[in-house]
């Protein structure tokens, strides 16, 4: 069941570094974590699949999900938390992956856009107002897009077009395909806030 | 990125213990937004990194005491902000932290590491291309003469004019707000006043804390001047940018509608946050009109020192105190 994986996040230079490892010295509580440069094992999951992996502290968790799961839905756009390409949800909430180090989400639940749809492939509301909306162009940002829209919507802060607007600037599409992905928030908010319409 | 030791303490204690015994360079990491940026950046390259993003110690809001909020340092910007009492008495706090950064961000980065949030001078993260103070002493200053829009007007020297980023230490510097420290010699106090430092000739010092010192907790006077309060913020789009200009204004009138209290302090324009203590004179015993307003901006900006491409921030920051006093007078009942 629990994935196991190891290596050395594709970056070469790892294996060279293994020689300049420090660690911290003691500490006193068990529960401590003490890691060296090298590696450490964090355990998460991953849309509700457990996941074990060894990893190096500098790996992002846009990487590990990336390079080490397969999950290559979750976008990498800038690396530097200014384009929310990378958007997912920890435990929940949104967070960029890119300004994660993936060694701090041990013990914690990360879902992606991989983690939205039903099992059967059924897409999620908001999925499927993309589609209806045409929100998208190239379609690089959209996962990054759809996960902020679900948490701004989770949130309640999709009560009007601003407050969506401000709730999703954290994500940028250079397509401009902004009119769009207001309007799938919109209309997706109004369907699951909306008694009438549930079930 | 260089490799760095990693470790995860599992007390307040246990990360004093490892800052203290932490090698010479080690850094703290909370929500990381910064710190692991200019890691990948290579202008950050700590030797070991104490993770205390998850220390429950840390994580308390208390807004319940009527003379005082306290916000432990591990508090992420987005449950400050959203706090419903934040929100309505201290509208200036929830909004500095509203304003700055996305909603994904605000729910990593903690309102203790955003106090000492590192510039955005292109030339100090653009790396070594770019000679740079900050980065490397003695290389000199890319943007005297540069490229400095964003630059500083107030608290620059010949080293450095790179401006303070952040918005939330503004906002607490008009409140006259503290922060509590702990490190290997005990706990003390330090106003946010005292925190940030200018550049002086050594731009690569940025605050008074100690390497070993872990900030664990902000407190904020509770005043009336707190509800009548907000934090006016003008960037190149209408969200999700650093300022050009912000103001955390706040005003508290008595009951002839003369005002009594007034509190001004600047962002984006300074080496670090920048109160005006001129300009609130200029408001205290006058009434709030557009004129006072206009007084206390032009008061504010007296001292400005513009470089090449900076100077347009005067006459906004002298309109955007105005507008932020507007604002909080509306808030304050006049």
């Amino acid at each position: 069941m629990t994935a196991i994986v190891r290596g050395s996040g594709g970056n070469p230079a790892n294996a060279a570094d293994e020689g300049v490892c420090l660690a911290l010295g003691t500490m006193g509580s068990a529960e401590s974590t003490i890691a060296s440069a090298c590696r450490t094992e964090t355990t998460f999951t991953a849309n509700g699949r457990p996941v074990r992996v060894e990893l190096d502290p500098r790996e992002s968790l846009l990487d590990v999900l990336r390079e080490r799961l397969g999950l290559t839905g979750t976008k990498k756009g800038c690396d530097h938390g200014q384009c929310g390409a990378c958007t997912v949800h920890l435990n929940g909430r949104r967070i960029v992956s890119c300004l994660t180090p993936a060694v701090q989400v041990n013990g914690q639940a990360v879902t992606t856009i991989e983690g939205v749809a039903d099992a059967d492939g059924t897409l999620h509301p908001l999925q499927e107002a993309f589609i209806d909306n045409d929100a998208l162009q190239c379609g690089y940002c959209t996962p990054g897009q759809v996960m902020s829209g679900l948490a701004c919507i989770a949130e309640g802060h999709a009560g009007s077009d601003d407050e969506i607007r401000e709730y999703l600037s954290g994500n940028l599409c250079r397509c401009g395909a902004y009119a769009g992905i207001l309007a799938a928030v919109r209309e997706t908010a109004r369907r699951l806030n909306s008694p009438v319409s549930e079930g | 990125m260089r490799p760095f030791s990693y470790a995860v303490p599992a007390t307040l204690a246990e990360a004093v213990s490892a800052l203290a015994a932490s090698e010479p360079g080690t850094k703290i990491l909370a929500g990381g937004t910064t710190l692991y940026d200019l890691m990948k950046l290579d202008i950050e390259a700590p030797p070991a990194v104490v993770d205390v993003h998850r220390l429950a110690e840390l994580a308390a809001i208390d807004t319940t005491r009527p003379d005082e909020f306290s916000f432990g340092a591990g508090a992420r910007m987005a449950d400050v902000a959203d706090d419903p009492v934040v929100r309505r008495d201290f509208p200036v706090l929830a909004e500095s932290l509203a304003k700055a950064a996305s909603q994904q961000l605000r729910n990593m980065a903690t309102v203790g590491g955003n106090l000492l949030q590192r510039t955005r001078c292109g030339y100090f993260r653009g790396g070594p291309a770019f000679p740079c103070n900050k980065r490397e002493p003695g290389s000199g200053c890319s943007a005297i003469g540069g490229l400095d829009r964003g630059h500083a007007l107030f608290g620059a020297g010949d080293a450095c004019v790179a401006t303070y980023p952040g918005d939330w230490a503004v906002a607490l510097l008009a409140f006259d707000a503290e922060i509590d420290v702990i490190g290997p010699r005990g706990v003390r106090t330090v106003a946010v006043g005292d925190l940030h430092v200018e550049p002086g000739d050594d731009p690569q010092r940025e605050h008074t804390l100690a390497g070993d010192e872990l900030i664990v907790r902000i407190r904020v006077p509770v005043t009336p001047s707190g509800r009548g309060s907000t934090y006016h913020k003008i960037r190149d789009r209408e969200s999700y940018a650093f300022a050009l200009v912000s103001v955390a204004a706040g005003v508290a009138f008595d009951d002839r509608g003369v005002v009594e209290d007034c509190r001004i302090a600047l962002g984006g324009v300074a080496t670090r946050p920048w109160r005006s203590p001129a300009a609130e004179a200029v408001l205290i015993g006058e009434r709030l009109t557009e004129a006072t307003a206009r007084r206390a901006g032009e008061q504010a900006f007296a001292g400005a020192r513009p470089g090449t491409g900076n100077a347009f921030k005067i006459e906004l920051g002298i309109r955007a105190v105005g507008d932020a006093l507007r604002i909080a007078g509306e808030r304050a009942g006049r």
